[in-house]
Formats: structure tokens, C-alpha cells, sequence
């Protein structure tokens, strides 16, 4: 976010190529809210239009329904068993399977132990418009390295997907000024999920609260918003 | 559609003259067959009959009458997720010792980023081999010129040019 040099808003049908092609560059990567459509750039969201290195372009913009992506970490729950398959609700339009065997340690003859409404936190491995998203708890050397199913004394609350990617860019405060402040779990899916544990009930409200509400703060304002809520959660 | 045209060659081997009086110096099949008679008579035909095979073979497939596609590739990449736009951060995060396993993770992945990082920069500071020849090929003779005199520097320089040493024959004089 840092990186990006100017910023304009774009409407769904707005033609960027001549934005995009200023820099003269050779290759373009273009991110999500961008198509090509006959040689042209189309822009299909209305958001911020965002540039890197003069030849990178995504939008940024507010949206609350997930649409799933390749690669991205996010957190489902567990709907159903089917035979050697998990049903997993992702917020997205169609639900993603996830195989008991994607699981850390799992063979055929030893299940992973998942259970109907688990939270499970995966990386979707395949996302395409036209087939269901598919989900996987390891990496491809087998190791969880994070994923899978999240303790069931945490809590979970939705969010906007801005929020999501806000929380985990390197530049937000965020998290680092709550954690100085009292001893917090946090997973972050980029479906607008957000899974949280703590010792106590009103701590759970007050980070909840906390990160609900650095949606629309500035950076240099996070720190004394954090106090804010902290000192008024302090006398419960 | 069309048929693709392909040459036919014959692959018959033995063949009679043109008034049938007497037959051509050829060989019938079955003796071709032989071992002993592969390896002349094999050499000669193999291609022959391999050009046979691959016409068939084009005449057997049908293909589209169409011109040729043009490979034509994109100067636009498509990707669908913000995590390599915005540099987004694994999702798992703990403080104040909530997830002990979490907070190694975190560690070890931050340390890794910071290993790619140093590794980038020192990639950056580093001379090239090429820079390194380029360096090196003219400060040979920046550095030998030190050792010289001024008349020495002149002769030096005209005798690596001009003058090759060569082996002297001794004479027989004894």
C-alpha cells in the first residue's frame, strides 16, 4: 500500500489501458478487479485503483461477499462428512470440499479428528469460476505449518474483506499494539473471517470491538484507539 | 475438410522390364526378409519405406482447413488474489505465549523473510563475475606499470607485442 504512487477511483466498465500502459513496460500483472477484454483493460469493481513498480495494478475496494482465489488462506466451517470428503462453508457461492487425507499426519486407516461445525483454517488449492473450491490443511512437503482445525475455545465474527487484507499487510499496527496489551490468539482468513481467542469473555469482546473498528483508522491512530477500548474494558 | 496431401511411394521391390522379356535385377521379398540380407538391402529401403508409412499416416488424418493460429501471447498476467499485491502476512498470529506453536511459526517465518531479504541485498552489492574480468584485465597492467621504470615501461610493452621468444636451436659446433 505504501508502495502504490497514485491513487485514482475507478468505476466497473472504466477503460484503463492507456493508465496502465503509461510506464511502457513490457509485462503487466494485473489483480483482481481488472479483465482484459479484447486488447483493452476493463475495470469490473469500483474501488481504488492501486499500482506497484509501474507495472503491477490491482483495485482495492469494500466488499464483504468472498469470491475464492488460488492460494489464499482462509477459514471454513466443517457442514458435513461425506464419505472421504468434508463439506466446508467458505462464504463463497459454493461450498469447498476438503479430503480427510489433506490433513497433517492422515492416512486411511488414521483419520483426522474433525468434527461437524469445526472451524478449520486451509488453503484453498483449487478455485476456478466453473468447479467447486477445493480445500487442503498442508503445504506440499505434507506439514501443517498453521493449517488446520482451530481450537473450539476461540470465537469467530465476520468482517469485510478489506479489513482481512488490512490486518495482515506488514504496515498495520494493529495486531502488535493488542498483543502488547493483553495475551491474544488471532487467525485472519481472507473470507472475512476472523478467529479469536483469549483468557476471558470481555477480553474476547474488547479485541473483537478493537478490530472492528480499526477498519476506518489511520495507522498513527491505532495506538491510542487500542487504549481507548482497553481502559474501558478494564473495569469489567 | 479436406484430406491432407501426402506423397504416395511405392513399396513394391520387384518389378518386371517394360517388354517382360527379361526381369529386372531385383530380389523377391521373402529372401529380403533374411538376416543375412538386411543389412544391404535394409539400409537402402529403410527410409524408403519409412516415407511409405508417414504418408499413410497423413492420409489417414483428417484436419480443419484452417490457417495456422498465431501464437499470440499476452503482455497482460491475470491473478484473482491480493496476498502477492500487498505482501499479505500468514494468518496466524499470537502473543504473550497464548499459542507457543504459533509464535515458533511466526518466528520462523519471520526469520525467513529477513534471510531472503539480506540475501536480496547482498545479491545487490555483489560485483558480477563479468564487472569482476572487466576489473581485473585492466588492473594488471594499472598495477605491473607501478614496478616499472619509465624507460623500462615503454620496451616492455613493445616487446610482449612485437617480439615472441622462440625456441633457439642449439648449433652443432662442437
Amino acid at each position: 500500500m505504501a508502495a502504490s504512487t497514485e491513487c485514482t477511483t475507478v468505476l466497473p466498465g472504466d477503460i484503463l489501458t492507456d493508465r496502465v500502459n503509461r510506464s511502457g513496460s513490457k509485462k503487466y500483472k494485473l489483480g483482481p478487479g481488472l479483465t482484459v477484454q479484447s486488447e483493452d483493460v476493463v475495470a469490473c469493481k469500483c474501488g481504488v485503483l492501486k499500482s506497484k513498480e509501474n507495472s503491477t495494478f490491482w483495485i482495492d475496494n469494500h466488499q464483504k461477499r468472498y469470491i475464492p482465489a488460488k492460494g489464499e488462506n482462509v477459514i471454513g466451517i466443517v457442514t458435513l462428512r461425506a464419505g472421504d470428503i468434508f463439506r466446508v462453508d467458505i462464504g463463497s457461492n459454493l461450498p469447498a470440499s476438503l479430503s480427510y487425507l489433506s490433513f497433517e499426519g492422515a492416512t486411511k486407516r488414521n483419520r483426522p479428528n474433525v468434527q461437524i461445525g469445526d472451524l478449520v483454517y486451509a488453503k484453498l488449492l483449487v478455485a476456478n469460476r466453473d468447479m467447486d473450491p477445493e480445500l487442503v490443511c498442508i503445504d506440499s512437503s505434507g506439514q501443517s505449518n498453521g493449517l488446520g482445525v482451530l481450537s473450539t475455545e476461540g470465537f469467530m465474527f465476520r468482517c469485510s474483506l478489506h479489513l482481512c487484507r488490512k490486518l495482515l499487510s506488514p504496515e498495520c499496527s494493529l495486531l502488535r499494539v493488542l498483543g502488547k496489551k493483553i495475551p491474544l490468539e488471532v487467525t485472519i482468513g481472507m473470507n472475512g473471517r476472523i478467529w479469536l481467542r483469549c483468557r476471558s469473555v470481555s477480553e474476547t469482546i474488547g479485541a473483537m470491538n478493537t478490530i472492528l473498528a480499526a477498519e476506518y483508522t489511520s495507522d498513527e491512530n491505532i495506538p491510542s484507539m487500542v487504549e481507548k477500548i482497553m481502559s474501558a474494558m478494564a473495569g469489567y | 475438410m479436406r484430406q491432407q496431401n501426402g506423397k504416395r511411394m511405392p513399396i513394391e521391390t520387384t518389378h518386371c522390364g517394360a517388354n517382360g522379356s527379361k526381369p529386372e535385377k531385383s530380389i523377391a521379398s521373402p529372401f529380403v526378409q533374411l538376416w543375412f540380407m538386411q543389412k544391404k538391402y535394409g539400409a537402402e529401403n529403410a527410409a524408403e519405406e519409412e516415407e511409405a508409412l508417414r504418408s499413410k499416416v497423413d492420409e489417414d488424418h483428417w484436419v480443419l482447413d484452417l490457417p495456422e493460429l498465431a501464437a499470440n501471447e499476452s503482455k497482460y498476467e491475470l491473478e484473482t488474489s491480493f496476498v502477492p499485491f500487498e505482501d499479505l502476512q500468514f494468518g496466524r498470529f499470537s502473543f504473550k505465549g497464548m499459542n507457543p506453536a504459533i509464535e515458533k511459526l511466526t518466528a520462523n517465518l519471520q526469520a525467513k523473510k529477513e534471510n531472503e531479504e539480506s540475501e536480496a541485498r547482498e545479491k545487490e552489492l555483489e560485483v558480477t563475475d563479468e564487472e569482476m574480468a572487466s576489473r581485473y584485465a585492466s588492473l594488471v597492467g594499472t598495477i605491473g606499470k607501478k614496478f616499472n621504470t619509465k624507460r623500462n615501461r615503454t620496451s616492455t610493452m613493445e616487446e610482449s607485442d612485437a617480439k615472441k621468444r622462440k625456441f633457439l636451436k642449439p648449433s652443432d659446433e662442437s
